[in-house]
């Protein structure tokens, strides 16, 4: 498989595969490795009754249940947003397309006290719901609305260059065969489209159980009811508490590097186009 | 209907109106309602108390000083990570190896990584419990302990500042807030030339070395002019990420004044509820985030015509 000529034709191999190395391991896996070193001093016991403590178990049903709500809601509106771009021409199109990646480039503080503004109780939105008693901003709902707005372009850029290249005879031999257009997407376009969608949904779903930033401000930061994990880090990083920190990170490590590896499988699988993640 | 993409030419696979408006009004008014409010909402919100407060709060010492530290922290993750998403992808382009496919999910990494978690990370390595901490202080009684033995004032002095290296405050310091800010913007550029000049391929670099051009000259000659857009491309969205980077630089700057990011600032001064003046730091990096929309955009268009 490998080919001795291309090592002497271009120049640099040594170089530039010494320099990724070196950096690569400074910059990420060594101190990824502090993880796992860090929690092994604590011992089984003590890093069991961290992670599986009622306060982190309350932060995991939240990140998880939140993320998991959030990417299905991606998932449904990202592939109504993708259609409605690639298939339909209509003023602003071209805008919209744009502004579908602004949750990549708002920082997230920003999009924090943004949607703080928009979904609390006096905000533009939330004070419509306030007289009927629904609170969105400070309560789970309102940490489901972040982690959708941080998710969304994730699954619109999977599916959209999916959707740009489906090849048009085939919808047209399902039109002359007598199919309906409701048959033709359920039995053509969606099962093309479909892997793309799930690539997308995971892609949101890793990026949610992560987030911090715009979480931080809209919900609240309730022990037991709001909170979520990486805050409980954050807050046992700041007693000092590194052990306990770190075993709560080792945790959420593992979910996001078996994440990860799902994402690899299904793209190797099924990606035509590429995906950006910002 | 006009020209445009494949589907969009056949007007007969087109939806009947009545399916076709409703779905664009509600994808119209979901993304309006969803992504576009928040934007608009900064900016008024920063505005409420008129324009003379905005400008006190957009040019407070605090609020400058904090943009001052971004931009610092910003160029010096994009300068890092640019030369080494160059190097990586001649590597992974230019040659094959064994474990090839395995390295490059190496530099996806940091992507799966929580903010968070990234501080974290660094602190355990950098901080005075840390691994390099307490290497530290055994380096700085060592080297302290050579300078002793030698008299030469040469030789002392050197001795001296090698030992003063190790007391470098790197958490809780702007050396820290790099790093962080580096480790979660790490794939960006990479990720951006890797699939570019994975289709280029390797004629172009063999033709200019069998004409005898060293490596570097076939880089700055034949390979960086095929790769500026997407190298570009990939340093804008690595730039708007290491600016507005909030959960690994809160955790490695230490909650002080003077380690203040923008996004850090902004956290402060919301938390002393100095709202309006939280929304007008907020619309610099909100003004940042429409730039790079925009720049991305042009960016996306000339790539699409070159290809």
């Amino acid at each position: 498989m490998s080919r001795p000529s291309t090592h002497h034709a271009i120049p640099g191999f040594s170089l530039t595969m010494g320099y990724v190395s070196i950096y690569l391991s400074l910059l990420v896996l060594i101190p990824l490795s502090a993880i796992i070193f860090k929690t092994s001093g604590i011992g089984w016991t003590g890093f069991w009754q961290t992670v599986t403590a009622p306060r982190a178990l309350a932060s995991y049903q939240l990140t998880f249940g939140a993320s998991l709500i959030a990417a299905t809601l991606n998932a449904v509106f990202g592939l109504l947003v993708a259609w409605v771009l690639t298939r339909y021409k209509f003023p602003g199109r071209k805008i919209l397309d744009a502004l579908v990646d602004l949750p990549f480039a708002l920082p997230t503080a920003v999009a924090g006290i943004a949607l703080t503004a928009i979904y609390g109780p006096t905000g533009w939105i939330g004070k419509w719901f306030e007289p009927y008693g629904i609170k969105i901003a400070f309560t789970w709902i309102g940490v489901v609305i972040a982690l959708t707005f941080i998710g969304l372009p994730f699954v619109v850029r999977t599916v959209q260059p999916v959707m740009e290249d489906l090849k048009p005879e085939l919808e047209e031999a399902a039109a002359t065969l007598g199919a309906t257009r409701i048959q033709t997407f359920t039995r053509i376009i969606f099962p093309q489209v479909f892997p793309a969608m799930i690539t997308g949904f995971t892609l949101a779903f890793a990026r949610a159980i992560g987030e911090y930033g715009s979480i931080v401000f809209i919900s609240g930061n309730l022990p037991y009811k709001t909170e979520i994990t990486p805050v409980i880090i954050m807050s046992k990083l700041e007693q000092f508490d590194y052990q306990g920190a770190t075993a709560l990170a080792l945790v959420m490590l593992v979910v996001s590097f078996i994440l990860l590896f799902v994402i690899n499988f299904l793209q190797r699988r099924s990606m035509k186009g590429k995906v950006k993640i910002l | 209907m006009s020209q445009g993409g494949s589907q969009l030419d056949r007007p007969h696979l087109n939806d009947p109106w009545w399916i076709r408006l409703p779905l664009i009004a509600i994808v119209v008014g979901f993304l309006v309602l969803f992504l576009l409010l928040p934007l608009v909402v900064v900016f008024v919100e920063a505005l409420k108390g008129g324009i003379g407060p905005y400008i006190k709060a957009v040019t407070d010492p605090r609020t400058l000083a904090a943009l001052k530290l971004t931009l610092i922290v910003s160029g010096s993750a994009v300068i890092l990570n640019t030369i080494f998403g160059v190097m990586a992808a001649w590597c992974l382009t230019k040659f094959q190896f064994k474990g090839k496919s395995f390295l490059t999910s190496l530099i996806d990494l940091p992507f799966a990584v929580s903010p968070v978690i990234a501080g974290l990370i660094f602190v355990l390595v950098f901080g005075r419990q840390g691994w390099l901490g307490t290497w530290g202080k055994d380096f700085l009684e060592l080297f302290g302990h050579l300078a002793g033995h030698y008299q030469n004032p040469i030789i002392h002095w050197a001795l001296l500042k090698i030992a003063a290296l190790a007391d470098v405050k790197i958490i809780f310091a702007l050396p820290g807030i790099i790093i962080a800010t580096t480790f979660i913007t790490f794939p960006f550029v990479a990720r951006e030339l890797i699939p570019l000049m994975q289709t280029q391929g390797i004629q172009n670099e063999e033709t200019a070395a069998s004409l005898g051009a060293t490596g570097w000259k076939t880089f700055w000659r034949v390979t960086l002019p095929s790769i500026k857009w997407a190298l570009l491309y990939g340093i804008i969205l690595c730039n708007a990420r290491a600016m507005g980077e909030f959960g690994a630089v809160s955790v490695v700057s230490g909650h002080q004044q003077k380690t203040n990011t923008l996004p850090l600032h902004i956290e402060l001064l919301y938390n002393e509820y100095q709202f309006t003046s939280a929304y007008a730091v907020a619309s610099i990096l909100a003004l940042l985030a429409l730039v790079t929309l925009i720049l991305k955009q042009l960016i996306e268009s000339h790539l699409h015509s070159k290809a």
